[in-house]
Parts: C-alpha cells; sequence; structure tokens
C-alpha cells in the first residue's frame, strides 16, 4: 500500500510462472472453443441481420400472416392468428408493446428462417422453456435460421424492459 | 494526547494544511481529508437510498410477496440500478481517487477547487436523478434507459452532470500525481495501491467519454434536437460507458484488496511486477467488454463478437486470475512468516476472522472469483450467451461481482476510514465483526438464487414471472432463496450503514494509534510487523496452499464452463 521497494522487477518464481503458463492456457482454450463452436457446433448466434423500417416490417408481417393463416387463438384475451408456414420458408415475428404477433405453427426438425424485428422499443425474443434468447431491436431485421428440435407449445417471454407492460409481452410458437 | 484540529475550515482552529497521520506516518493533505469524507458520505447515503429500494424489489420479485405494483418495480428498479451502480460506486471511488492520489503519496491535493467542482456536479446529478425517477413516470426507463425509451430531457441531464463531475474529479487526481512527482513527494515507482487507482482512473475516463456518445445523443434527441438515433449504436455507445465502469470498480476493488490485505495480515506484495503486469492487462484489454451486452444484437458479426468478448484472447480474464493468486499468496507469505506454517492450510485456520477487512477481504475474493468471475465468462462466450442474455443469470452474475465484490470491499475499507480519516473510534464493534459474513452470506444466496432462477427461464427486469405461465414449479423455491439471501443482506447492509454513521455521528474524536479494529490486542503478531526480504524468501513461507486454491478454483470453473456448452447443446438447432 506504500511506497514500493526501489527494484522490484524481479523475476517470478516458480509457483507463479507455473500458475501464469497454466492461466494462460485456459484463456487460450477458451478463446479457441469459440470459433471450433462456430463451425462444429448446432447452435450458434444468428448474424444475418438486414435494414428495414416499422412500416415496411408490418406490410411484410401483414402479407405473410395473410398467406399462410390457419385459425386463431387468444392469448390473455387478444385474439392472434395462426400461421403455417411451409418448411424451409422465411417466418415473421414482430415485436411490440406489448404482442408478439403472429402465433407460428412450425414442424419438428424442419428449418426455418424466422424473422426478428420491432415496431418500437427494445425488446427481448425470449423462447421458453428451451431457453433460446436473442435481442429485438427496431429498424433491424435480425434472421434467426432455427430448427425445433422438440414439439409442443412454446412461449415467447419478452426480456427486455419495454416500459410498464412489459410482463405482459407473452407470444406463442407452436411445433407439431 | 495533543488536541485534535478539526477537519473542516468553518470549526474554530482547523489547520489548512496537512496533518500527519501517526499510524502511516504519512502526511494527510486536510483539502484532501474533506473530500474524501464529502465522497465517501454521499457514497453511503446513496447506498442506503438503493438499498432501501433493494428490499422493495427484491420483495416483489419473490413472488410470496409480490410487494409492489408494477409501476412502483420498475421505478424502483431504475432507481436502484442508477444509486447502486453509478452513484454509490463512484463517490466511493472518487473518495478512492482523492486518497490514493495524496496520502499514499505523502502529497498534497494539488487542485482542491476543482475537486470540490466535481463533487458539487455529481451530487447535484445525482440528486436530481433520483429525484425525477421517483417523481417524473416518464423516467421509468430502467437504468439503462434504452432509446427508443425516451425519458424527460432532466433524466439525461442528470447523467450527464454526474458524469462531468466525475471526469474533473478524475481529472484531479492525474494533477496530483503529475505534481507530486514533480515536487519529488515520493520516490521511484507509485505504490502498487495507488498503480491500481491509476488504472482505474485511466478506464474511468474513457468509460465516462464513452457515456457521453450514448446519453448526450439521447438528451438531444429527447428534447427534440435530433428526431432519431440508431438503438443499436446506443446500446453499444451505452455499454461502452455501462461495462468499462465495471472494470473501474473492478481496479479499484483490486486495489482496495491489497490494501485490506496489508491492513490487516501486513502483506508485501510476492512479485510487484507480477502484479503490476496483472493491472497492465486490464488496462490495454478491458475496454472491449461492451461486447458482453450485444452478444445476442443483430447487425453485429461473429468474429466481432468473440474477440471482443473475449477481451482479444482473454488477457484481462488472466490479468484477474493473477490477482487471483498473487493476493492469496501474498497473504499466505505474510502469515507463514509470522509463524502459522502447519500443513497446507493453517494460515488460514489462524488468520484474524474477526477483523472485518480481513473477512471482507477474503468473502469479496471468493464470491467475486468462483461465483461472479467463472460466470461472468461463462455468460462472455459467444454462443453460450444465447442461454443467458437477459435471463436473471445475468443480475445473478454481477451482483456476486459488483455487490459481493465490491461493495463487500469497499464497506470493508470504510472501517478503516472512520478512524484514519474521520478520525473517530469506530463504534459497535461486535455488529462490524459480523457484518461482512452478514452481508456475503445473503449475497451469495442471493446470487445463486437468481442463477439458478435464470437457469430455469426467468427473465430479469420482470415484475411477475408467473405471468407468462411458463416457469417451472421449482422457480418458486429459487426466488425464495434469492428473497432470503436479499433480506440477509439488507440486515448486513443496514448493519454497515448503522456502524458507519453510528461511528461517525457519536464517536468521540481520536487519532488513530493502529490499523487493526478488532483482533489486534489477541493477535499481537499481526500488528504490522515488517516483512524482511529473508522472510519473503524463505522455502518455508512459501504460499503452497494458495497454490492448491487457485487450482482447485480452475477446476470449479472447467466444470462450470463445460456444463453450459453441454446444456447449449440441447437446445433447437439455431444459426
Amino acid at each position: 500500500m506504500l511506497a514500493p521497494e526501489q527494484n522490484w522487477w524481479k523475476p517470478m518464481d516458480r509457483l507463479e510462472k507455473t500458475w501464469l503458463t497454466v492461466a494462460l492456457v485456459w484463456c487460450i482454450f477458451l478463446t479457441i472453443m469459440m470459433p471450433l463452436w462456430y463451425f462444429q457446433g448446432k447452435q450458434n448466434v444468428p448474424t444475418e441481420t438486414y435494414r428495414t423500417t416499422p412500416q415496411q416490417y408490418a406490410v411484410t408481417v401483414n402479407e405473410f400472416v395473410a398467406k399462410y393463416q390457419i385459425g386463431e387463438e387468444s392469448i390473455n384475451g387478444i385474439p392472434f392468428p395462426v400461421v403455417a408456414p411451409p418448411a424451409g420458408s422465411d417466418v415473421y415475428i414482430r415485436a411490440s408493446a406489448w404482442q408478439w404477433y403472429p402465433i407460428l405453427q412450425l414442424e419438428k426438425g424442419k428449418e426455418y428462417r424466422l424473422h426478428l424485428s420491432s415496431m418500437d422499443y427494445n425488446h427481448g425474443f425470449s423462447l421458453q422453456p428451451v431457453n433460446i434468447n436473442l435481442q429485438v431491436l427496431p429498424g433491424y431485421d435480425y434472421v434467426a435460421t432455427i430448427t425445433p428440435t422438440s414439439s409442443g407449445d412454446f412461449t415467447i417471454v419478452c426480456n427486455e424492459y419495454c416500459y410498464l407492460g412489459h410482463h405482459t409481452m407473452v407470444g406463442k410458437i407452436i411445433v407439431k | 494526547m495533543a488536541t485534535l484540529a478539526p477537519t473542516f475550515p468553518w470549526v474554530k482552529g482547523a489547520k489548512d494544511d496537512y496533518r500527519t497521520c501517526p499510524v502511516l506516518t504519512l502526511k494527510v493533505d486536510m483539502h484532501a481529508e474533506r473530500l474524501i469524507i464529502a465522497n465517501a458520505v454521499m457514497a453511503v447515503l446513496t447506498l442506503t437510498i438503493g438499498g432501501i429500494a433493494a428490499l422493495l424489489i427484491a420483495l416483489t420479485r419473490w413472488q410470496t410477496f409480490h410487494l409492489l405494483d408494477a409501476t412502483w418495480f420498475y421505478r424502483l428498479l431504475t432507481l436502484h440500478g442508477i444509486d447502486m451502480l453509478i452513484a454509490w460506486m463512484v463517490f466511493f471511488e472518487i473518495a478512492g481517487l482523492h486518497f490514493g492520489s495524496t496520502v499514499l503519496l505523502n502529497a498534497r491535493h494539488a487542485a482542491p477547487k476543482l475537486a470540490w467542482l466535481g463533487f458539487i456536479l455529481m451530487t447535484i446529478g445525482g440528486l436530481t436523478a433520483n429525484v425525477v425517477v421517483l417523481f417524473d413516470p416518464r423516467n421509468t426507463v430502467a437504468y439503462t434507459a434504452y432509446m427508443p425509451l425516451k425519458a424527460s430531457p432532466v433524466f439525461y441531464l442528470s447523467y450527464i452532470l454526474f458524469a462531468v463531475g466525475a471526469l474533473i474529479a478524475v481529472a484531479t487526481f492525474f494533477i496530483n500525481i503529475v505534481v507530486a512527482k514533480r515536487e519529488k513527494r515520493f520516490e521511484g515507482s507509485m505504490p502498487l495501491v495507488a498503480f491500481g487507482f491509476m488504472t482505474a482512473a485511466i478506464l474511468a475516463t474513457y468509460t465516462l467519454l464513452q457515456g457521453a456518445a450514448a446519453i448526450v445523443p439521447a438528451f438531444l434527441w429527447s428534447m427534440g434536437v435530433i428526431s432519431s438515433f440508431d438503438p443499436g449504436i446506443y446500446r453499444n455507445f451505452f455499454w461502452g460507458f455501462g461495462h468499462p465502469a465495471q472494470q473501474v470498480n473492478l481496479a479499484a476493488m483490486i486495489s482496495i484488496w491489497y490494501s485490506l490485505a496489508q491492513i490487516t495480515v501486513g502483506i508485501r506484495p510476492v512479485n510487484e511486477k507480477f502484479s503490476r503486469l496483472a493491472f497492465v492487462l486490464y488496462l490495454f484489454f478491458i475496454n472491449l467488454g461492451a461486447a458482453h451486452h450485444l452478444l445476442g444484437d443483430p447487425g453485429l458479426s461473429f468474429a466481432w463478437k468473440a474477440v471482443n468478448t473475449s477481451y482479444a484472447m482473454y488477457l484481462a480474464v488472466l490479468g484477474s486470475m493473477m490477482h487471483a493468486f498473487s493476493i492469496p499468496a501474498a497473504m499466505e507469505v505474510a502469515l507463514r512468516a509470522k509463524g502459522y506454517r502447519k500443513g497446507l492450510f493453517g494460515w488460514l485456520r489462524n488468520a484474524p476472522w474477526k477483523e472485518p477487512g480481513f473477512s471482507a477481504l477474503v468473502i469479496s475474493i471468493v464470491i467475486f472469483g468462483w461465483v461472479g468471475g467463472v460466470t461472468g465468462v461463462v455468460i462472455g462466450t459467444e454462443q453460450i450467451n444465447m442461454l443467458v442474455h437477459n435471463t436473471m443469470r445475468l443480475p445473478g452474475h454481477f451482483h456476486a461481482t459488483v455487490v459481493s465484490g465490491t461493495t463487500t470491499a469497499f464497506m470493508g475499507l470504510t472501517y478503516y476510514l472512520i478512524p484514519l480519516i474521520f478520525r473517530k473510534e469506530l463504534k459497535l464493534k461486535k455488529w462490524a465483526v459480523w457484518q461482512p459474513y452478514v452481508f456475503g452470506g445473503g449475497m451469495l444466496l442471493l446470487s445463486l438464487g437468481m442463477i439458478t432462477s435464470g437457469l430455469q427461464g426467468v427473465s430479469r427486469r420482470n415484475w411477475d414471472i408467473t405471468f407468462a405461465g411458463v416457469v417451472p414449479g421449482t422457480v418458486e423455491l429459487t426466488l425464495a432463496i434469492f428473497g432470503i439471501g436479499a433480506i440477509l443482506a439488507v440486515i448486513g447492509g443496514i448493519m454497515f450503514v448503522t456502524v458507519v454513521f453510528v461511528s461517525v455521528l457519536t464517536g468521540p474524536r481520536t487519532e488513530a494509534n493502529r490499523l487493526l479494529l478488532v483482533s489486534g490486542d489477541g493477535n499481537p503478531v499481526l500488528e504490522s510487523t515488517k516483512l524482511t526480504d529473508h522472510m519473503m524468501e524463505d522455502k518455508q513461507n512459501q504460499p503452497r496452499g494458495a497454490f492448491v486454491l487457485v487450482f482447485a478454483f480452475l477446476v470449479w470453473f472447467a466444470v462450470y464452463y463445460f456444463t453450459n456448452w453441454w446444456l447449449l447443446g440441447r437446445t433447437w438447432f439455431i444459426r
């Protein structure tokens, strides 16, 4: 805490050198794990993104819903269209305070290009219980290429604070 | 005993130059002393407000009580973030900077007027933020205030005032160092602790400038001067402030770890080069950490995220792992040199566990490293972040770092500031002995409750998670663990604030005559006996126990790390 020795530039001793080497090797290993998983792993953070505007995105979502709607279901008393797009296609979810629109019906084991964008604030796409969490921003069309590996009803929770109704923002994905 | 000159100039008989601290035999500039006291008092005050908010929001998230309504929950959550993560931390750090750049260097405060200006701006900014969050419903935007959530202009202005004040105060740190060097107040290198504070000050400078890059556009936008600002860029700039701000806390905390270790067991750094190198690694690499908050964001490439989130090559993590060895090792060498040589851990068994600075130090190191550090690296792994982003695992991590780690260390040091700087006798010593254990134990439970809740998908910043109807029943249990931890920690917080205020307001004014507060009488060998070179190099005093401990740490680190990859591998395919 007080004045150091005058000459503090001294060689490290054996224990320090050993720990430094082991810690450095561990750090290098941690670094390598990420690209390794990027090329070998099945779960990677999506990077595909396009510029959009809330108006433009809303139009795309409406066209998408009109084309593939198969029914209606309500969440918290509000009716939402249930949309069953073909496997391999582009599917859309629109986030706004405080809805995830529409309800998607997907097939297990099939790949979809899931588009996410917001009409207003930041929102958090949190798919439960599979626990996949992504940030959704206005003006960004974020494309996640997903393959559901389990079936059932999945809930989308909003996990980015978006004003006072934040906790009521709940959506749904059905996997058959 | 000579009569004590009062601290403040408006009291009759005050000296305007300096006094000599009888314990450290260093000059204490009275300007610096007043600045340290003012900043420390504001720190404890904001901690108190933030702590009240903490209790209320914790009792709301604990589903059994669900105390507040949604509006008040989000409002107090905003307040809690501002008071704890900004005001309490920064006020205390500024007190530390004034201490590090004057007392430790045996030097004078070269720019007290400027420093007071900084303090006043910070105080106005901090109080304004509190008032507008509490009384203007527009400002319930959480402390991050992500655009396009729009707060009132005064909200952003309060941030700006606080930041400008802090920048000015940090500037006086550099002025002091330069003046002290020129006036030859100290010889050779700066002491290690001052070196650590210097790291914190350099980090703080660009942290605050990056904060301006986010908050100034938001301020202009709220006034209608500019029509829009990219929400992704705002997040990048905001975290250019928000994340490095935690690294300022880190550097300050580690400096305080070295101080507490010196105060309580009389360490000498085992190798100054090793410790200083670790600080330099922070300086170069830790600023990349803003990316930790953007790993789930659109518009950024894998390469950008991976390079930045890993601090180039986990080199800042390397710095922390170096301190994680060097501090316990120094403690072990010191205790062994004082005769506690039995076995691998005899030094630990005989350590001064009743000394609040020592227990606070150990609790801070252990929870910071084993819980905060490990979870932080795992969360910051590019792909694993997908499992964690904005779930309760996140606050679980940073409550282990910034609260169990930094706040506990700051509290521990505060006990020693009372006799040394406030020149008051410490009152309620028994409370002070127990306080770190109650607070640290509570915070540990709180963090574990948050982490296990987050693992089950519970999101952070959410008034009622059961609303979504998806969380499993076990969440009730983990949220109860979180809630019990919060109550314990708040009790620990109340104990701390009580000891500080009772001592400062009612304790007799007295010059300190020893460093240790509690264990000095029963443990005379602990009183700073000077470690000789011979003792430092004696084979019998080698830090073998600390060496074993860091390897145990590494094993736990690896287990937690691979478990998370395994969890990730079980989820849906996504790219």
